[in-house]
């Protein structure tokens, strides 16, 4: 199979072409502002660099940050209603109560509660009200507001009181986009109705981006199927990603560990993953990237998603270095390095430079750094160490001796040790991220409260596992491969009934027809 | 002339920062438990930012026949972060105790500092806009309102007064005991979608001078302060825990493994940690129900309920509660002695191991005391 994997991130956007599990070519590019015209670049380069036919292209993988910058930027958000049904419960938090002002105010901070909403054992909080929902509808509609949330107190235990308020608010919006929270998170009203609002938000932005991927592909004279990939690595289709952009929130630190994973051969190790500004630090656990256990933030703003657990320290290629003490980092000259570094003739004295000096690297003009004061050199170096070795400790998960895996532009930084543990430089490094892309699988997830009073713990997982299965099957995956990679089950205390919530993840291969 | 019930002359106003410190203060007094003051300071903030006043006063500001009433938010904590109250909980069941009662209450109180009810008896103060006293009864975060010091010695359970958000109020005027009050509370709570405003029969002021763990407002903003200024300083977040509350750093470490399973109703578990740093080579345990109950090193019991056991993250200095503890994860563990009032023989009958079914363990106090032990009045 002929795959083509892109990453799109904030500055570069990187493709690669992959024959089965061989890298045939990769290419790095810059970023464009209608990010469009970069991707046409990056694909015409790839196919152009391996001599691929077109019609040999099986499947287009991209990976991209744009939505996650869209929110930290605060641009191209949509005015967004926000539908909660829970009253008379709920009434003190309004929905975005914790968001920055300036986000909120952004999409216009229109927020409405309604009746409805569910008990933890099922029963009504209260009914619905259609009359009610009418009326925030005409409001909604009114203020020519075309994007809605709808959130609902224990909407992933049950999710028709959500449907059954779109359906009366469609009536009155026939034009308007709906986001339903049970589509997207998971228990913790706040988090999830917040991922809603976001995912509402992003719509109109969401449309274009897939559109501009879309009309690239065209542009390439592809016409292989394309997905996105989403924060725990595995694909969705464009049509997906266009209705559900908060899930590509991660994808970024995902794909670049995905494809270290892939590009190394191992399944369980420490990623690091060097830019120009950040390092990235994260732990593979069989193959997947692990996962954050607490709230993540997106733009100020907290979330329930599953995160991948990556710890960031201002440590890059681009990163200055100051004396007096010897300090590397937090400020960068980020995507000026080729300008501002000493070795690119620069005035700046950079990560890059102390690399280079101590003939780590040989990059750009190496003559350029032989003046650089040889205990100033090795005292830098001795910082950036520390500060890998640092970070790599945080998220290490045995005594035992895992090896570190390094990828991105900046991976010269990293010595070939890392305190006791083994440094891995896989070939094609430097894009990880878009083999990360090319190699991304299809998952099925469930996760619902069960009573075990009601039936056994073996036969609750048992069916939640088949019913992730299930769900990956129908999103695209290959049955054969498919397999249940994470179960779960948290007791919920203080419940009768022995209530236990269980959370399981099938992941398959891409089946292509 | 009579006093006033409560002197507000040294009442402290809490503005918003001092919500965030004492949510911060909070988790890390709930050992582990207690629930997530998080929405709760969400909710105090935008009170405050309505026009709300939270007022606090200390124990020494309560005339002798004072009226307080304790109360909380009683239900599960997994329902608290879906079902958010509808705001008057509380309120609704402090006015079913006055109704009954035929008067108003002159201060409200919590009944445990730890987690998420720390900051419930303040929205209710200031809904009702009575003070709020610098003082609880525990000190810290249990899983069950009898294992309170407002029990332990011997205060009535009853009327006590339960209320949801659907304008239900449910009176308990006459109760048998601090069990069955927990009993009738827990399962009525239950129907009530397991959320519900909890008040706990009126107190005198003198009662609580006594009886009342004292402080534990300011104990919790001191904690929350120490970890905001050794995060603004860049200076250690544990160790400035440990110096400001005089408590024992028990051990570095790693979670190596955690087991967790249902009995009667709550989380109990066990997690393992591997030692880091100074306690390299070491191994260590931890048993859970809902809170943290007993720390063994090498298999030797060296702290237990009901002195405080405190799961911090290494790096963060945050608390890290019993749900979220996970493999991996790299942990400082420092016990804070509790108060006196909690390690008499009364007290120890109700929450000394024992009564966490630990009956081989003879509960020894942490070594350093706290200084405000030295003020007890008994």
């Amino acid at each position: 199979m002929i795959r083509i994997g892109i990453d799109v991130g904030g500055t570069n956007t990187d493709a690669v072409v992959m024959s089965d599990r061989s890298v045939l070519h990769s290419v790095k590019t810059a970023t464009t502002e209608d990010v469009m015209s970069g991707v046409l670049a990056a694909l015409q380069g790839v196919l152009e660099g391996s001599s691929i036919d077109r019609s040999e292209v099986d499947v287009v993988m991209i990976g991209t940050t744009h939505f996650t910058n869209a929110v930290v930027q605060r641009r191209d958000l949509a005015p967004t209603a926000a539908v909660r049904l829970g009253l008379p419960a709920t009434a003190s938090l309004v929905p975005m109560v914790d968001w920055p002002v300036d986000l909120r105010e952004s999409i216009g901070n229109h927020a409405y509660l309604a009746h409805g909403g569910h008990e933890f054992d099922g029963r009504e909080i209260s009914a619905l009200d259609p009359e009610e929902l009418r009326r925030i509808a005409a409001d909604i509609a009114a203020k020519g507001i075309r994007t809605v949330a709808v959130s609902s107190v224990f909407s992933p235990v049950n999710t028709e009181m959500e449907k059954r308020a779109r359906d009366i608010l469609q009536e009155s919006l026939p034009d308007a986009h709906f986001t339903l929270s049970s589509e997207i998170g998971r228990i913790g009203l706040l988090e999830r109705e917040n991922a809603a609002i976001m995912n509402a938000c992003l719509r109109d932005l969401s449309r274009k981006t897939v559109r501009a991927f879309r009309e690239a592909l065209a542009g390439a004279g592809l016409d292989a199927p394309f997905f996105l990939t989403q924060n725990d690595g595995t694909l969705m289709s464009a049509e997906t990603a266009e209705a559900f952009p908060v899930l590509t929130f991660a994808s970024g630190p995902t794909n670049s560990m995905r494809g270290a994973a892939f590009l190394s051969g191992i399944k369980d190790a420490i990623v690091i993953d060097v830019g120009g500004t950040t390092t990235d630090i994260g732990a593979l656990v069989s193959g997947f990237p692990r996962e954050a256990s607490v709230a993540v933030e997106v733009g100020g703003v907290r979330t329930n998603f599953r995160m991948p657990d990556v710890f960031s320290i201002g440590l890059g290629g681009g990163s200055r270095v100051t004396i007096d003490p010897v300090r590397v980092g937090p400020q960068s000259v980020g995507y000026r390095l080729t300008q501002e570094a000493h070795v690119f003739g620069g005035e700046v004295l950079t990560a890059t430079d102390v690399a280079v000096a101590a003939g780590r690297a040989n990059i750009g003009d190496p003559e350029r750094v032989r003046t650089v004061d040889a205990v100033l050199v090795q005292e830098a170096l001795a910082v950036m160490v520390a500060m890998v070795e640092r970070a790599v400790e945080r998220m290490r998960l045995t005594p035992e001796p895992v090896p570190v895996i390094v990828v991105g532009g900046g991976s010269i930084l990293v010595p070939d040790r890392v305190g006791d543990l083994n440094v891995i430089r896989p070939e094609h490094f430097a894009v990880a991220n878009a083999v990360g892309a090319a190699i991304a699988q299809i998952s099925g997830e469930v996760d619902r409260v069960f009573s075990l009073a009601e039936m056994p713990r073996d036969e609750a997982v048992a069916r939640a596992k088949a019913e992730a299965i299930e769900r990956a099957i129908q999103a695209g995956a290959d049955q054969d491969s498919t397999q249940v990679v994470d179960v779960d089950d948290v007791p919920l205390a203080y419940l009768p009934g022995n209530a236990t919530r269980i959370r399981v993840k099938a992941v398959g291969d891409l089946s292509v027809a | 002339m009579s006093r006033e019930p409560v002197d507000r002359i040294d009442a402290r106003r809490l503005d918003e920062a001092d919500i965030d410190a004492l949510a911060i203060g909070a988790s890390i007094l709930g050992t582990g438990g207690g629930g997530n003051p998080y929405i709760g300071s969400l909710r105090a903030k935008q009170l405050l930012r309505s026009g709300g006043i939270i007022e606090v006063v200390p124990l020494e500001a309560l005339a002798p026949d004072a009226v307080v009433v304790s109360v909380g938010g009683i239900g599960a904590p997994v329902v608290g972060i879906e079902k958010i109250e509808k705001g008057d909980e509380c309120l609704q069941a402090l006015r079913a105790l006055e109704d009954y009662l035929g008067r108003p209450a002159d201060a409200v109180i919590a009944a445990e500092i730890g987690g998420s009810n720390s900051i419930e008896p303040m929205i209710t103060a200031a809904q009702a806009g009575i003070p709020v006293v610098d003082a609880d009864g525990m000190g810290r975060a249990f899983p069950e309102v009898q294992m309170c010091t407002y029990f332990i010695y011997g205060h009535r359970p009853s009327p006590s007064a339960i209320a949801d958000e659907k304008g239900n109020r449910v009176l308990y005027a006459q109760v048998k005991d601090m069990y069955w009050l927990e009993r009738l509370a827990r399962t009525t709570a239950v129907d009530m979608g397991a959320a519900a405003g909890f008040a706990l029969a009126p107190m005198r002021g003198d009662f609580l001078q006594r009886f009342a763990v004292p402080g534990t407002v300011t104990q919790c903003l001191e904690l929350g302060q120490a970890v905001a200024r050794a995060r603004a300083e860049r200076r250690n977040v544990v160790e400035e825990v440990r110096v400001s509350q005089g408590g024992v750093r028990l051990f570095d470490g790693k979670v190596t493994d955690v087991r967790r399973e249902l009995k009667g109703g709550f989380a109990v578990g066990r997690v393992r940690l591997e030692g880091t740093d100074a306690n390299s080579g070491e191994k260590a345990e931890i048993d859970i129900q809902n809170e943290n109950l007993v720390f063994r090193r090498e298999g030797v019991v060296e702290a237990s309920v009901p002195d405080l056991i405190i799961v911090l993250d290494a790096d963060t200095g945050l608390s890290i509660t019993t749900e979220v503890l996970r493999f991996g994860l790299r942990v400082s563990v420092l016990a804070l002695p509790c108060h006196a009032l909690l390690r008499t023989p009364e007290a120890l009958e109700v929450i000394g191991p024992a009564s966490f079914g630990y009956p081989e363990i003879a509960y020894r106090p942490l070594a350093r005391e706290r200084s405000d032990d030295a003020t007890l009045r008994r």
